[in-house]
């Protein structure tokens, strides 16, 4: 066979290269660049080597702040992926009343994430919100810009509230595609409800759970405006996550090398832990089959 | 091991059904002999299924009763039954090893340990599997999966009895032969009452000791091998069973004579002047070409299958199909069709007539 050359055809590649470079590689390399400098302004930079990245790892401020971004992260999955599954066995099979269920809890996923933030800085009110006020009221002691305990457990329910539904969503899709001769087995070999959910719902439904977890641990791991809008990091800096800790350190101090090489580090954690939870489970699915 | 009789039995998947039509499963009374093994044999959409799932309790029926010896179950839940079913595709446990699938039933009804593992190893022989006991089902091919869930099912012993609904289908052909004759061994061993759903002529014939033909949600004949060979009740089993199927003619009947285009048919017995949906049915094998006596055909094709030839005619615009046997020359003279007296049949609105000595 004979190939022409046409070097021509480069070209064709080009608009991809220019999106990508202006879209990813560009922005990147600023925060590259920034992270290996200082400025005092003006314009005005100087090479400061890997000092930045230094000092940020010793750094009490950010270590906090990666200690409070995994007891969120970690709350939030052991209480929506169990929930959602929970939520996703009980949901009506077909029907009416499925595609009712199955709206309803897209709902949340539809509402952006300032709105939501908002919804639940209000909701929590003790002044005016139905939720803060109603507790108040009862004579429990919850304000969630004073507490620390009342501010996390805002933040918690807030993003339970706002991504079980997805969870959910994803496990029922799962079930559904296990298909009514498993369950009519089940009933002939005489296994528990347990036994059912252990041996055929679960393991059908592992896959989908995994994506599910990787997503919200994802998510969750950069989560940024709820958390802000509803305690802007506060009581303190108690809610202070990553990304809102890198935000008041990139713009609110303008300290742009150290809040550059925190968010590489920043990236590196999440690509890190992204890939290690991907092993396991793909592993563990292995080992299961 | 039990006898179940079926008592007045229908089923709609319909809530209110309105007409005959609504109905999966037409009116029905059939008593399966204990210890017997059947087939049910239909083609695809009859309510042979759904028949299999009212037994077993997986599907409440709309109307009637089912006993197992004499003991009312309708309301009876498919574990109370005491049932074992074996499904169309493999379900196994996928997380489970091919031994912890076989003892499911066994430990979900608490069992003996030693109990378990004898029966276990028991079944595991039966179907060939001994050597993979410790492997995950989940890897396993199709065949190797659904021999898990026969397995499955054979594995109790005090079942009422044991109900496959189309379990070869995924299973390669020499394995299908192994499993048939196998499952037939463990018939005759232990005496199960079997229902073997299928929509496989073969697979119904060499299996059973009696074939339930079903046909639109009805069932047209239940008998042995032979008689639905010979005296196919209806044109549905005519056409359905044997390859290929009854030739079924368009005919006026009077007395002893059938009339198929003014060319004279003789019957052997006397069916008097029916009316309505009137034809004659005569299998290929009971049809011999002539050089001239009997009625005009047209020879379009011969297929030759090695035993014998099969030849595809018209007769007046229809097809009709001739076998001949493989030593027989089928020459340019051969344009006439006789028929065996005595193995034509007598259909009126599809169900055959028994007509009177002549």
């Amino acid at each position: 066979m004979n190939k022409t050359t046409n070097q021509k055809a480069w070209f064709l590649v080009l608009p991809v290269l220019l999106l990508v470079a202006f879209s990813a590689v560009i922005p990147l390399m600023t925060v590259v660049n920034y992270s290996v400098q200082d400025t005092f302004g003006q314009n005005e930079f100087f090479w400061a080597g890997l000092e930045w990245f230094e000092e940020m790892l010793r750094s009490e401020r950010m270590w906090d702040a990666l200690g409070r971004q995994l007891l969120f992260s970690g709350i939030i999955l052991l209480i929506e992926i169990p929930l959602g599954v929970f939520v996703a066995l009980n949901m009506p099979k077909s029907g009416f009343w499925s595609s009712f269920c199955l709206v309803v809890m897209s709902l949340p996923l539809l509402i952006p994430w300032n709105v939501v933030g908002t919804i639940w800085q209000i909701f929590g009110r003790v002044d005016i919100g139905l939720l803060g006020y109603t507790l108040d009221a009862l004579g429990i002691s919850y304000n969630y810009t004073q507490d620390v305990f009342a501010a996390w457990a805002t933040i918690i329910v807030m993003d339970v509230w706002h991504w079980t539904s997805l969870v959910a969503l994803l496990a029922f899709a799962g079930l559904k595609s296990i298909p009514d001769a498993y369950y009519q087995a089940a009933k002939i070999d005489q296994a528990s409800r347990w036994a059912v959910f252990r041996y055929i719902e679960l393991p059908k439904m592992m896959g989908v759970l995994m994506i599910a977890i990787l997503l919200r641990f994802m998510d969750s791991f950069m989560i940024y405006t709820e958390p802000f809008v509803v305690t802007g990091g506060g009581p303190g800096n108690a809610t202070t996550l990553l990304s809102i800790d890198l935000v008041k350190m990139a713009l609110g101090q303008f300290d742009l090398g150290p809040a550059a090489a925190f968010s590489l580090m920043y990236n590196l954690v999440i690509l890190t832990m992204a890939y290690v939870f991907y092993t396991v489970m793909t592993t563990l699915e292995k080992r299961e089959g | 091991m039990a006898k179940i009789t079926l008592d007045n039995l229908a089923h709609s998947y319909l809530a209110k059904p309105a007409s005959e039509d609504d109905f999966a499963l037409k009116q029905l009374d059939h008593v399966w002999a204990d210890g017997e093994a059947y087939a049910l044999l239909g083609s695809s959409g009859c309510g042979k299924s759904t028949l299999l799932n009212i037994i077993s309790g997986l599907l409440h029926p709309s109307q009637g009763r089912i006993l197992f010896d004499d003991k009312d179950v309708t309301a009876a839940t498919t574990a109370d039954r005491n049932i074992a079913q074996v499904f169309q595709f493999p379900v196994v446990y996928d997380t489970m090893t091919v031994r912890d699938n076989l003892a499911f039933p066994l430990r979900n009804r608490g069992e003996s340990a030693a109990y378990v593992a004898e029966r276990v190893q028991a079944i595991a022989r039966m179907i060939g599997m001994e050597d993979q006991l410790s492997k995950r089902a989940r890897g396993l091919t199709a065949d190797a999966k659904q021999k898990i869930s026969l397995g499955r099912g054979m594995v109790r012993e005090d079942v009422n009895a044991l109900l496959f609904d189309e379990p070869l289908t995924v299973i390669d052909p020499h394995m299908k032969w192994e499993l048939r004759t196998q499952l037939k061994s463990l018939h005759h061993e232990f005496g199960h009452t079997m229902i073997y759903v299928t929509h496989d002529q073969t697979e119904a014939l060499t299996f059973a000791d009696k074939v339930v033909v079903m046909y639109d949600g009805r069932v047209v004949q239940i008998g042995t091998p032979e008689d639905l060979f010979e005296t196919p009740a209806h044109t549905f089993v005519g056409y359905f069973i044997g390859s290929p199927g009854m030739n079924v003619i368009p005919a006026e009947v009077q007395g002893t004579r059938a009339v198929v285009q003014g060319h004279d048919v003789s019957l052997t017995r006397g069916f008097g002047t029916p009316s309505g949906k009137v034809e004659i049915g005569v299998r290929p094998e009971f049809v011999t070409l002539t050089a001239g006596a009997g009625l005009p055909v047209t020879i379009r094709r011969v297929e030759d299958v090695g035993r014998h030839k099969i030849v595809r005619a018209s007769l007046f615009g229809a097809d009709l199909n001739i076998v001949v046997g493989e030593g027989v020359e089928i020459g340019a003279d051969m344009t006439n069709v006789t028929f065996a007296p005595a193995k034509v049949g007598v259909y009126v609105d599809d169900w055959r007539q028994t007509g009177e000595a002549a």
